[in-house]
């Protein structure tokens, strides 16, 4: 998701109770929970820091994936047989149990690939675009990102500061 | 899981980063020989290729050995990766964390390697393209969906795509780890990888969800690709093949097999790459209690394929078993087969001390997959052996040539070097599943000892 990074701030915090008092501060002092983010390189249990929890339609995905991969297995399965028909062990043009194995994989192929489309688009990824971000977070600091600070830069700078190390 | 060590981010970075960020003396000579191999499989091949599938050990009855046996028994060892990973995904188990990438990992070396294998064979690899691809619309010529040969493809490219793409989006995080800690151009192919990811708690969350909603996905599509590659054999109308108990003992066969491919795996990570810290004692002793179940659930569809075949009484079938047991050379392949895929490893694997003891979890692991590659050769072979009416001309057994025997040996190189070159270029084992793992550590004092625990909504 594109971040305006002049008007963003990004404090880091050694402990974990210190990133929830910035949080609080941050949300006591005005910010929206859309715009106040934390950053780190471990998955913490959602809502540990007292973070907005965003909503997601990733479910929707696999079902729609599924949707489009059998039906180009049923047409393939199809088409192929009538555009090239040609009797194989006494069986009809169009037999269902072997086109079901093809159906399957189809179907199957399309939930997983949609799938994945849905957890990276989900996850704004990819993001190439400058986001205010430091390395040192992947050495286990934990980052406390206002992206919308509208001119309360100082503001934002404070309640960080306040929270701890 | 009574061993946790303490870790922090530092030193998890550090040691998991070790090998992908500096490179020993020992990778190169090893690569350089795990190569060289190959390079002498790609000759052989190309002498195939000129010369003929007569240059294979192929007779004019059977003309299915050595390749297709190989082809079986890697989709086999690549279904452990997968169900490892999502079964114990799907069920949180802790101890799955130094273990799940590593069994992705195979799975998808495994797996592209077992599809090579059909097409060697055909002998005309350039024609499998439009065997089993609708691409041909210029002279009209379809795949046959009534043929055994496009469900096979379908399900590994099915597998294959989905494996590959499950361990992409899990390794997305570790991506970042990487892109942050070079510079150059590795930081820039590692930021072009990372696609950005910065660690909000949404994309935390949805990493978190796409392991388990991918699991699920994953675990049906494995399930049927070794269901499929048992109908190659099940629904052709030959003593020996044709029986329904096909699908669940290729499936618990492969897992079998997979699991005691990914012990050896931990093993090899563990001595290699010094993760003592990470792959302890503990995760060969569950390992090898999964593998007691797996074991005794194989053998008895084994017994099942046995017994139905005896059942029955159909005079071809009774000959295909006595060929099995009473005639060489398969009578020596055959106890051979049943010991080490079972008799030898699972007494062994029901004492605590020996599943804990790496060295004898590393010996039966490699043990029980000679006996699965025997398996899939006793299963395979014969039944093409079987003299029947008219055919009193013919060879009588099938005897693998040396190009059998390179090509065989190549495909452990193969898959080898294609685990040993990622492992080089990204972390082995998850560093965000590790440090999960730290933060939800904890320990409850019960009486008078500390219990390891772990956290969870």
């Amino acid at each position: 998701m594109a971040v305006n990074v002049r008007e963003s701030r990004l404090g880091l915090f050694r402990d974990p109770d210190a990133v929830v008092n910035a949080v609080e501060s941050l949300r006591k002092a005005g910010f929206r929970g859309t715009d106040v983010k934390v950053l780190t390189d471990t998955p913490y249990p959602e809502g540990a820091f007292g973070e907005e929890t965003e909503r997601h339609r990733l479910y929707v995905f696999p079902f729609v994936g599924a949707a489009c991969g059998f039906s180009v297995g049923v047409l393939l399965t199809i088409a192929t047989q009538i555009a090239y028909p040609i009797v194989t062990g006494g069986k009809p043009i169009q037999s269902i149990p072997p086109m079901i194995h093809v159906i399957y994989e189809g179907s199957m192929l399309g939930a997983i690939l949609f799938t994945i489309m849905g957890i990276l688009f989900e996850s704004r990824l990819p993001d190439f675009g400058p986001t205010p971000y430091d390395r040192r977070i992947s050495e286990g600091y934990l980052g406390v990102l206002v992206t919308k600070a509208d001119g309360r830069a100082d503001v934002a700078i404070v309640c960080s500061a306040k929270a701890g190390p | 899981m009574q061993e946790r060590y303490e870790l922090n981010t530092p030193k998890i970075n550090d040691d998991l980063l070790r090998f992908p960020l500096h490179t020993p003396l020992w990778f190169w000579l090893v690569a350089g020989g795990l190569a060289s191999v190959l390079g002498l499989a790609g000759l052989t091949y190309l002498f195939v290729l000129y010369f003929g599938l007569g240059l294979l050990g192929y007779t004019d009855r059977i003309m299915w050995g050595f390749l297709i046996t190989n082809f079986v028994f890697w989709v086999g060892i690549s279904h452990a990766g997968v169900m490892i990973s999502a079964i114990l995904r799907l069920a949180q188990a802790e101890w799955r964390r130094p273990v799940t990438r590593a069994a992705e990992v195979m799975t998808v070396f495994a797996l592209a390697t077992a599809a090579l294998f059909p097409v060697l064979h055909t002998g005309r690899p350039w024609r499998t393209l439009y065997w089993a691809f609708p691409y041909d619309y210029n002279r009209g010529i379809w795949p046959d969906v009534r043929s055994a040969l496009i469900w096979d493809p379908s399900a590994i490219f099915t597998y294959l795509t989905s494996s590959t793409l499950f361990v992409f989006i899990c390794l997305i995080p570790d991506l970042a780890v990487l892109r942050d800690r070079t510079r150059g151009w590795q930081h820039a192919i590692y930021a072009v990888l990372a696609m950005g990811f910065q660690g909000t708690s949404r994309q935390w969350k949805l990493q978190t969800i796409a392991g388990i909603l991918l699991s699920a996905l994953i675990l049906p599509v494995f399930v049927s690709v070794h269901s499929i590659v048992s109908w190659d054999f099940a629904a052709a109308i030959l003593p020996g093949w044709h029986t329904t108990v096909f699908p669940p003992y290729f499936v618990i066969g492969a897992v079998h097999s997979g699991v005691s491919a990914v012990v050896t795996l931990m093993f090899l990570l563990r001595k290699v790459f010094k993760l003592e810290d990470y792959i302890t004692p503990d995760h060969f002793d569950a390992l090898g209690r999964l593998l007691v179940v797996v074991a005794t659930a194989w053998l008895y569809f084994f017994l099942m394929d046995f017994y139905m075949g005896m059942f029955g009484g159909e005079e071809a079938e009774l000959a295909v078993w006595s060929l099995r047991m009473y005639y060489p050379p398969y009578n020596v392949l055959f106890p051979i087969f049943i010991i080490t895929s079972y008799f030898i490893p699972v007494p062994v694997w029901l004492f605590r001390k020996f599943r804990r003891n790496l060295t004898v979890m590393f010996w039966t692991s490699i043990c029980v997959n000679v006996g699965m590659w025997l398996e899939r050769f006793i299963l395979i072979v014969p039944p093409l052996s079987f003299k029947q009416a008219f055919t009193f001309l013919w060879q009588d057994a099938y005897s693998p040539r040396w190009t059998d025997w390179i090509l065989v040996i190549a495909s452990f190189c193969l898959v080898t070097l294609g685990v040993l070159l990622f492992a080089k270029v990204f972390p082995i084992i998850p560093l965000f599943d590790i440090k999960e793992g730290q933060v939800l550590k904890q320990e409850l004092r019960i009486g008078r000892v500390r219990v390891p625990a772990v956290i969870r909504e």
